[in-house]
């Protein structure tokens, strides 16, 4: 506990996670805001279509979580981490934690904040939120973003540079996943594995026959999982790229 | 030419621009050549399959310019280059002018190459470059490369920060232009005039319906770069080093 | 008291310490001498743990840092002042360091004020001079009280003034008992300041000893002497096996007391116009011992153009 809130600390007495909670709640919302604004009699605001801007703040909280780490290796304070909490992977645990949980709830927040202003713009649309896949594609972003966190802090462990992270994270998740999917043959195969088309697959996958309009919402997913294990694989994909961080570095100096 | 070959020392010096170079290529190529091995089927491979790579290529240059200018500001070499150089337009117009140069050389290698890589690999293929549109279309990558370095290293120069510039360069490039789209209405009306999904109808295949023409279209690209290098440099000249 | 044991650390093909091995003893001040590049900084960072010895060994108090329980309560140290986020306050750096070492709150506060900046507390580190930085950075290591405190070129760039006042604060730690290590590049800060020396170059152990012996043993004694009958006087003293150096009308004699080269010069009448003992400077002294083992030698070449 002392160790958590050791990062709590730290996380909260800069100025990036504050900025980076802003923009991500600011954009989504706005989207939201902007989808209930624009919405017609005939194309009616759907629970799915209220999330659409929660690409743009995954982007955002895997910067914010990102940069939690390698601005302490770009500050050389990891090294005043590593003096008072020797043991690495307890202080490397600790943090991800509490970035993954600050993820999640700006994801909660956000979900919840852009279905609640649709709904406030947009009384009269049917917004009731009854379904599992509606309960998935709002509270589930939660869930990507924490695990998407944990990602995001094991990269920048291992590339230890914000820009050298920070590229690969958004070129990987915004483009890299989809080129690959262009790829003749195996291309569409590969595409269905990957982590954050699986993710994707746990908010907008498996849709209820009874949902209204679910092609208003955010694309679908092509990857083969169901929702829940789904989300188990995104979570193991996480899980192990932490534990390739954490060895390398209990290896590295400091 | 002075501020120029400074400017050149001072790129090839450091170590991102190597591996941007590297990177650019590597994956654009590799992928092409992904592609020509992977293809099989009734249907040739064609022009644009070949090219598809470069997108990523792109994101790379964004990412190399912005960090040529952003790194000056991260360690103050800046102000070793403003003692050096007092005239900061002339100073940071250099610096533009060979990141763009760059750009532009790994731009060509990167669509020839891939042109070239999936011809080689793929058995069925119609890939000859004969028209003027497919030309464009293989040999305009360079020119959007070194454009969109430009824009990269004015929005460097504005943020001042690697980490913020990345950021929203590829937020933007990547899911800004793409998200705007969704907005019912409104929102594909303004999508067709957002600067990325112009450099998309230069190097694609526009109806005749567009808003603009291909080569139109990467003259708005590059009077949006304009606008945004020309707001950098005010800062810039104004702001202390 | 730290003890290392056959410290080696290479990076690549460099090796950076080499089979180091000394002690540093218990309430004393120990300074860790070497020219810059020696490798200094590695050995302190292996002390603390943050970079792994290729082979070899550093223990404080015979225990690994690593298996130090909430360890800034045992060691303190200083080895960077800008090893600190530019935008998180003095207060706050000290905090979340104060909370992993299960510090109560009022301990910042009081090492705030023990280095005189309670009154910047709240602005941000980023914005501090480099002597505030120190100061800080001091402040951190006090944090957890310990026994044990590392400096790594402390007065490193400060004015005068902040000079005095870390040497100051040096005395005042040894006055309170506690062991310091802290390195330098200048024997003559040293001398103000430590008791024991251990001195390094390229990585290897040069001198461990006491600060006083350092300077007799690495001092050369020579002895000037000027007479009508030099040649004369020269030859008697090589005869006795003396190192004698010819200077223009005077001769330099190396490890001889001078008053036994009076008591020759009388036993053989020969007349004496200067008997001159030449103390080398500190400095000189340890340019001599470690001269041969500086990584960069500057190249005595008149700049050109």
């Amino acid at each position: 506990m002392t160790l958590l809130a050791v990062e709590r600390m730290k996380l909260f007495t800069t100025r990036s996670p504050w900025w980076c909670a802003v923009l991500a709640l600011a954009v989504t919302v706005g989207f939201a805001a902007l989808m209930a604004g624009t919405a017609s009699a005939e194309s009616p605001i759907t629970i799915a279509a209220t999330q659409f801007g929660y690409g743009f703040g995954l982007m955002v909280v895997m910067v914010m979580a990102a940069l939690a780490i390698t601005t302490e290796y770009r500050f050389s304070t990891i090294r005043a981490t590593f003096q008072a909490i020797p043991n690495r992977t307890a202080a490397l645990l600790a943090k991800t934690t509490v970035v993954a949980l600050l993820a999640a709830v700006i994801g909660e927040i956000a979900a919840f904040g852009s279905w609640g202003i649709a709904t406030v713009i947009e009384p009269t649309a049917d917004l009731a939120i009854n379904t599992p896949f509606e309960w998935r594609a709002i509270a589930g972003i939660g869930a990507v973003y924490g695990f998407a966190a944990v990602i995001a802090v094991s990269v920048g462990v291992l590339v230890r540079h914000s820009a050298g992270a920070i590229s690969v994270l958004l070129i990987w998740t915004s483009l890299l996943e989809n080129l690959i999917m262009l790829i003749p043959r195996v291309g569409r195969d590969i595409h269905q594995w990957l982590p954050f088309n699986v993710a994707h697959q746990f908010v907008t996958g498996d849709p209820d026959p009874s949902a209204r309009a679910i092609q208003d919402g955010p694309g679908l997913s092509d990857a083969v999982l169901s929702p829940w294990p789904a989300l188990a694989y995104f979570a193991g994909f996480a899980v192990v790229l932490l534990v390739i961080a954490l060895t390398v570095a209990n290896k590295r100096d400091a | 030419m002075t501020l120029l070959a400074t400017e050149r020392i001072k790129l090839f010096t450091t170590r991102s621009p190597w591996w941007s170079t590297v990177l650019a290529l590597g994956v654009t190529v590799g992928l092409a050549t992904m592609v020509g091995l992977t293809h099989d089927g009734p249907r040739p491979l064609t022009l644009t399959q070949t090219q598809f790579g470069t997108q990523f290529g792109l994101m790379v240059i964004l990412v190399m310019a912005a960090l040529a200018v952003t790194t000056e500001y991260r360690f103050a070499t800046i102000r070793a280059t403003f003692q050096a150089i007092p005239n900061r337009t002339a100073a940071l117009l250099a610096k533009t002018t060979v990141v763009a140069l760059l750009a532009t050389v790994l731009g060509e290698i990167a669509a020839f190459g891939s042109w070239a890589a999936a011809k080689i690999t793929a058995t069925n293929t119609d890939l000859a470059l004969t028209t003027a549109d497919d030309w464009r279309r293989v040999a305009g990558t360079g020119l959007v490369y070194g454009i969109a370095a430009v824009m990269a290293v004015a929005v460097g120069i504005l943020v001042r920060q690697s980490a913020g510039a990345i950021s929203v360069l590829l937020i933007w490039v990547m899911l800004v232009e793409n998200l705007v789209g969704l907005i019912p209405r409104v929102g594909a009306d303004i999508q067709e005039w957002l600067p990325f999904i112009a450099v998309q109808r230069f190097l694609g295949n526009p109806g005749p319906d567009a808003v603009l023409g291909p080569w139109a279209s990467l003259a708005y690209f590059a009077g949006v770069t304009a606008v945004l290098l020309v707001a950098a440099l005010g800062s810039a000249a104004k702001r202390d080093a | 008291m730290i003890e290392a044991t056959g410290l080696t650390k290479h990076y690549g093909r460099t090796v950076a310490v080499d089979h180091l091995s000394f002690t540093v003893e218990a309430g004393r001040v120990t300074g860790f001498l070497g020219p810059n590049g020696a490798g200094k900084s590695t050995t302190m960072r292996m002390v603390l743990g943050l970079d792994r010895p290729t082979s070899g060994d550093v223990r404080i108090d015979g225990k690994h840092y690593r298996d130090l329980k909430l360890p800034l309560t045992t060691v303190g140290a200083l080895l960077d002042a800008k090893w600190v986020h530019p935008n998180r306050s003095a207060r706050a750096h000290l905090r979340w360091l104060a909370k992993a070492t299960k510090l109560p709150r009022k301990r910042v506060d009081e090492v705030l004020d023990l280095v005189g900046l309670g009154s910047v507390a709240n602005k941000n580190a980023g914005g501090f001079s480099l002597g505030m930085s120190q100061r800080l950075g001091i402040a951190a290591a006090l944090l957890g009280d310990p026994k044990v405190l590392l400096f790594d070129e402390p007065v490193n760039g400060l004015d005068p003034e902040g000079i005095l006042w870390i040497r100051r604060f040096m005395h005042r730690l040894a006055a309170e008992g506690r062991t310091v290590f802290v390195s330098s590049h200048l024997l003559s800060e040293m001398a103000q300041t430590a008791q024991d020396l251990v001195v390094i170059g390229r990585g290897k152990l040069i001198y461990q000893g006491t600060v006083s012996d350092f300077v007799e043993n690495a001092t050369e004694n020579t002895v000037l002497v000027r007479s009508p009958e030099l040649t004369r006087l020269a030859d008697l003293l090589r005869a006795d096996g003396v190192q004698v150096v010819e200077d223009g009308d005077s001769i330099r004699v190396a490890n001889l007391a001078s008053s036994a080269i009076g008591e020759l010069a009388a036993a053989h009448r020969i007349v004496l116009h200067e008997l001159n003992p030449q103390l080398g400077s500190l400095e000189e002294a340890f340019i001599q011992l470690t001269g041969e083992s500086v990584e960069y030698h500057a190249h005595d070449k008149e700049p050109t153009a």
